[in-house]
């Protein structure tokens, strides 16, 4: 065992769970689309946190990491397309 | 990669059938990105066309059991990181160990969420058992909809992992898997559990923190 690997495990669970505290937090303060894009922007940084240390990529090089994350710019195209839609329907085009 | 695996064909070296091996594991994640991310898209739109409503439904959400099992699933990860690293090293004892402590916490986060689906079926809240003339508007009863169906199908994938986690442990525990030879095994199911845990991190927020 790397006691070196183990420590940094542990300090990005410390940082994960920093990070639920600070989502919750911001739930009683922030109201509307500053709470959606905080809520939304600290659960990015989650998961990055989680596939970058737990998930290997940082040990990965380019083509397992293209693969890891492709399937977010996919996910961006349905959801961006859709929203071309919902959020214009109200201008009376 | 530090694991001194056997390369098998058509291979040229350990590190390409290493990458390989992780690609195909990201690429079954990646189709489970596009399975829960319909789902989300689902919950946007509603939350874009009835913002008032929607934030009014995310209330009576059970905030501090979500935020509860958060923190439960990021500890298992913590466990399976940790587990994954030891098998990796050849330290069959401690894998064993922190698998069946990570399999448990799965346990504890599915018996949280069966209490919070009873608190909900008691509120009137729960869609398929509960009256619908109880949803305080039909804005409620979808964003219930919503929720019971991203909650569950997380749950089931949350079940399959715990089966998962544990059926590593028995077999490490037993020397039924050898370490550090055969670790990408340990690796790939790792992955999973994380990618479970990944998903709850986003539905958590969406769900309960809507305000």
């Amino acid at each position: 065992m790397n006691a070196m690997t183990v420590i940094r495990l542990v300090f990005v669970w410390f940082a994960l769970m920093g990070l639920l505290v600070t989502t919750v937090g911001a739930s009683f303060f922030l109201r509307g689309p500053a709470s959606m894009a905080a809520s939304t922007g600290i659960a990015f940084i989650k998961a990055a946190l989680i596939y970058w240390f737990f998930m290997h990529l940082s040990e990965e090089r380019g083509l397992p990491r293209l693969m890891a994350v492709g399937a977010v710019t996919w996910l961006a195209i349905l959801i961006g397309l859709s929203f071309t839609d919902y959020a214009t329907r109200g201008f009376g085009w | 990669m530090s694991e001194n695996v056997q390369r098998h064909e058509p291979y040229r070296d350990a590190r390409q059938q290493h990458e390989a091996d992780m690609m195909g594991m990201y690429v079954f994640l990646s189709t489970e990105v596009m399975l829960f991310g319909g789902i989300f898209l689902a919950i946007f739109v509603l939350r874009l066309q009835h913002p008032e409503a929607f934030v009014e439904a995310s209330k009576r959400m059970h905030v501090f059991i979500g935020a509860f099992n958060t923190a439960v699933l990021l500890t298992s990860s913590l466990a399976v990181a940790i587990a994954v690293h030891g098998a990796r090293q050849g330290a069959a004892r401690l894998s064993t160990a922190l698998f069946g402590g990570a399999a448990g916490l799965g346990v504890v986060f599915l018996g949280l969420k069966a209490l919070e689906y009873r608190k909900e079926y008691e509120d009137g809240l729960l869609p398929v058992v509960s009256d619908p003339g109880r949803f305080s508007s039909p804005i409620e009863h979808l964003f219930m909809n919503l929720y019971l169906v991203a909650t569950a199908l997380h749950a089931t994938h949350l079940a399959i992992g715990i089966l998962l986690l544990a059926g590593l442990a028995w077999r490490i525990g037993r020397g039924n898997l050898k370490l550090p030879e055969r670790a990408i095994v340990v690796v790939i199911c790792g992955l999973y559990w994380h990618f479970v845990d990944v998903v709850w991190v986003f539905l958590y927020p969406v769900l309960y923190l809507a305000r």
